[in-house]
């Protein structure tokens, strides 16, 4: 193939793995500029929302779409309780103290990879996509008699793919709603600009916490069930989410959800053309990197916009 | 000769000034109290001469170098002490331990025992060197952080509400405190308890509004009118 | 005197172990003792000074590579490349330590972990060099020092015990110091200390090459002891470790780091003869501790029965 369409394609690919980072990213952004608590266990919530979706296809059976609308819906809540509950249990006992519950989402991260581990296996098991027609996609050509469209072989993509960038976004403005539009946007956004004034207004910022942890949570276990058909489901496979959702989060400014998006969508583009020069070690390397270099000298972020 | 001299010291935070062109000298020797009511910039004055805050324009000087841009360590180390409104001990340490790293800064071994002992002595603490710092009483652990301050043995000594808090009792031996210091290093006090200003001060400077409102002798400061406005207008005395 | 008898107590009886352990828990011992030098090295920056790194398994890496890399590929004797692993553990701390400490609070844990997380890739990238994940075996031929072959049982407990002896007392000297006791005095009340007149700068960046250099010293260590080096050791998981051991022996004690050691290794040890998932264990050992033992065994020691416990 040719650059141009290596570099269509890139894109395409590039545009997945950004929409599903924005929706992972957007859940650490919240409980961050919420509750300003890193959650380090942010990756195995993703993981969880994978593993569940494979659960649930398994138990359903029948057409790959029924499965994964049921999964759709009980893997966020599944995942969004169990991080409820862990916040009531271990969080609000710590006070959120940021160090105490850094290195507590640790122990969490370890005890949820690791029990999925010894309950899910260490096999990658696919989930089939509800959808999957093949798109063929044209380029176009310089030839002796002017432009013409072309189809060149290799250069195409499928549904699913496109449904998952429009899922994304749907959800990702659904969020947006929510945190502008609604009550319960309003009193986070309340308990994040001051939560001492917005206990002293009688705000339960103790359940607000709680939702928060379990929205953002559920967030990243819905971004899961979007691209457990096109990845497969590990038990490992958090690690890379948080890398990246890190990088998202501290590059779009620490608790600016706009900003994460942006950043999003900047780092998943770049991380699928840059694959197409580097190798995709040293593009984490450099991701890496800028991540720490951007927190000590730029701790702002790079975008500079500060809140919601 | 002057000690310490500000020439157009300004702070403004978000765009409000809380300190405004102070223009202030400091005899060596003297013991000089700052009053003002409440948000009047004292501290964040006192701050900017210290380092704990950058200023947005004007110049500190100290010894006739300009320190404006020296961090705050820095000016501690020339001979500046500072001893926190809010207290600011080490709690988890004896009260011993805490003197004691103030006085390891510039001296070594028995030298710093000494120092120790003695400041121990002044402030009162005699038979409560060996409590942890923070199971101490509200009162001790302010003559703690003036033991601090005195023990590094400074030429500039910066009391913020030293007295706050403290018993009549403990006032009456803080007065006498710093008119024993008097001789060895210059004072800048800031004050509310209007009777140790007056039983301490040579001379006074009365601060509103972050800026500097009037300069005098105990008597002139208490027959300024502009200064008795400044104070019975916010009535807060 | 109480305190100097405990440690000297504590290496004396590591000393006579050795006569009467069987073979099985000999080499484990040996393998605790390098581990709980890192350890220490670790809790001179958590414990002692208030900094909580998530990146130390890049200083232990460094000294392992430094030290295994100079065997491998520049045909060093054992003796100068141990020195090699100290010094580019103490180089990289140092560099780290400029970056790093530019930050405070969570951004200071990010940026640790983020540039171990870069070192521990960067590893993998020059597979060529380190290979990779798989690692490679220092030969017996040249872990020699001075005629002693450390591949044996017995010299290999001895060079550990000697390691730990040495972290134990810098670490005891150390915190006895002035410069030691700036250190807790920036552990608890940082903007105190600077407006003392010390530059709590400099004092942060002391502590942190200190503590890199005795984790790198531990690394390089046990890539001699052990024939082996390989990029596991620079995993999130090797900066979690010391972090786990020193919470669970006590943060800020001298002997919590090898207390934490010796449980979790057999906890770790025991759990892995029964299932495949031990890191749950660690898991639910950080969980636990962060709630209900901030202190760890020692700090609990400390409160209830010797305050004056160092």
């Amino acid at each position: 193939m040719e650059l141009g369409p290596y570099i269509l394609l890139a894109t395409l690919e590039g545009m997945i793995t950004a929409s599903v980072l924005a929706l992972t990213a957007v859940g650490l952004s919240l409980v961050f500029g919420v509750m300003r608590v890193v959650n380090i266990a942010h990756g195995e919530f993703f993981m969880l929302g994978a593993v569940i979706a494979w659960c649930v296809a398994q138990m359903l059976g029948g057409h790959p779409a029924v499965g994964f609308a049921a999964a759709l819906v009980i893997a966020p809540l599944l995942v969004g309780s169990l991080a409820i509950a862990a916040d009531m249990t271990i969080l609000k006992r710590l006070d959120y103290d940021p160090e105490r519950t850094i290195v507590a989402t640790i122990g969490l991260l370890y005890i949820i990879q690791q029990l999925t581990l010894m309950s899910f296996g260490p096999e990658a098991r696919p989930v089939q996509p509800p959808f999957n027609t093949r798109i063929a996609l044209p380029w176009f050509e310089m030839g002796a008699d002017g432009f013409k469209l072309i189809w060149p072989w290799g250069l195409g993509t499928t549904t699913y793919k496109l449904f998952v960038i429009v899922a994304a976004a749907a959800l990702l403005l659904a969020v947006r709603l929510m945190m502008t539009r609604t009550k319960i946007g309003l009193l986070m956004r309340a308990t994040q600009a001051d939560r001492e004034m917005a206990l002293a207004f009688g705000i339960p910022v103790e359940r607000i916490y709680a939702l928060v942890f379990g929205i953002g949570a559920g967030l990243a276990a819905m971004a899961a069930v979007l691209i457990v058909p096109i990845q497969q489901a590990h038990y490992l496979m958090g690690a890379d989410p948080l890398l990246l959702s890190f990088i998202v989060v501290i590059i779009g400014g620490l608790g600016s959800l706009p900003g994460t998006v942006v950043a999003a969508i900047l780092i998943g583009l770049s991380d699928g053309i840059i694959s197409v020069f580097f190798s995709p070690t040293l593009a984490k390397i450099l991701a890496t990197l800028l991540v720490g270099l951007v927190l000590v000298f730029r701790p702002q972020g790079l975008f500079g916009i500060r809140s919601v | 000769m002057t000690l310490l001299s500000t020439k157009g010291l300004s702070k403004s935070f978000d765009g409000l000034e809380a300190v405004s062109s102070v223009d202030f000298e400091l005899p060596a020797g003297q013991i000089r109290a700052l009053i003002g009511p409440n948000g009047a910039g004292k501290t964040t004055f006192v701050s900017l001469i210290c380092g704990r805050l950058a200023p947005t324009s004007g110049t500190v000087t100290f010894d006739g170098y300009d320190i404006t841009v020296l961090p705050a360590h820095e000016r501690i180390q020339r001979g500046i002490a500072y001893t926190f409104q809010i207290t600011s001990i080490f709690p988890g340490l004896s009260a011993r331990e805490n003197i004691a790293l103030a006085a390891r800064r510039f001296l070594k071994g028995a030298q710093v025992t000494e120092v120790v002992e003695a400041t121990i002595d002044k402030v009162g603490l005699l038979g409560r060197a060996d409590q942890t710092a923070g199971d101490l009483a509200y009162g001790h652990k302010r003559l703690l952080e003036i033991g601090m301050g005195l023990a590094q043995n400074p030429r500039l000594l910066i009391l913020d509400e030293p007295t706050q808090g403290l018993s009549d009792g403990e006032i009456e031996a803080f007065k006498e405190l710093i008119r024993d210091l008097a001789d060895q290093a210059t004072i800048l006090l800031i004050e509310h308890n209007m009777k140790v200003v007056m039983a301490t001060a040579n001379k006074i400077s009365v601060l509103d509004g972050g800026r500097m409102l009037a300069e005098g002798t105990p008597e002139e400061i208490q027959n300024n009118f502009a200064v008795q406005t400044a104070y019975l207008g916010r009535d807060d005395a | 005197m109480k305190v100097v008898g405990l440690h000297i107590g504590l290496l004396a009886v590591l000393f006579a172990l050795q006569f009467v352990l069987p073979a099985y828990h000999h080499g484990n011992l040996a393998r605790i003792m390098v581990l709980a030098s890192y350890a220490i090295g670790y809790n001179i920056l958590f414990g002692y000074t208030g900094l909580l790194s998530l990146g130390h398994a890049l200083f232990f890496a460094a000294g392992m590579y430094g030290m295994g890399l100079g065997i491998q590929h520049f045909d060093l004797p054992a003796a100068p490349a141990l020195i090699a692993g100290v010094v580019s553990a103490a180089l990289v701390s140092g560099g780290l330590a400029l970056l790093a400490l530019r930050t405070t609070g969570v951004a200071f844990m990010i940026v640790t972990l983020m540039f171990a997380q870069a070192g521990y890739l960067t590893i993998l990238y020059f597979g060529e060099w380190t290979r990779g994940d798989e690692g490679f075996v220092i030969a017996q031929s040249a872990r020699m020092i001075a005629g002693i072959d450390l591949s044996d049982p017995t010299n290999r407990y001895f060079a550990a015990l000697i390691l730990f002896s040495i972290c134990l007392v810098v670490c005891l000297w150390l915190i006895r110091s002035p410069f030691g006791k700036t250190l807790i005095a920036i552990r608890e009340n940082e903007e105190r200390v600077t407006m003392l007149g010390y530059s709590t700068f400099a004092h942060k960046l002391g502590a942190m090459v200190v503590s890199g250099t005795l984790s790198g010293t531990a690394g390089a260590t046990y890539g001699l002891l052990f024939g082996y080096a390989g990029a596991s050791f620079a995993s999130v998981q090797y900066s979690i470790f010391p972090l786990l051991w020193v919470l669970l022996g006590g943060a800020g004690t001298v002997l919590g780091p090898f207390v934490g050691t010796l449980f979790m290794f057999y906890l770790i040890d025991l759990s892995s003869g029964i299932t495949s998932a031990y890191m749950l264990i660690a898991g639910v050992v950080l969980v636990l501790l962060t709630l209900f033992a901030p202190q760890g065994l020692m700090g609990e020691l400390r409160r209830r029965f010797w305050k004056g416990l160092p």
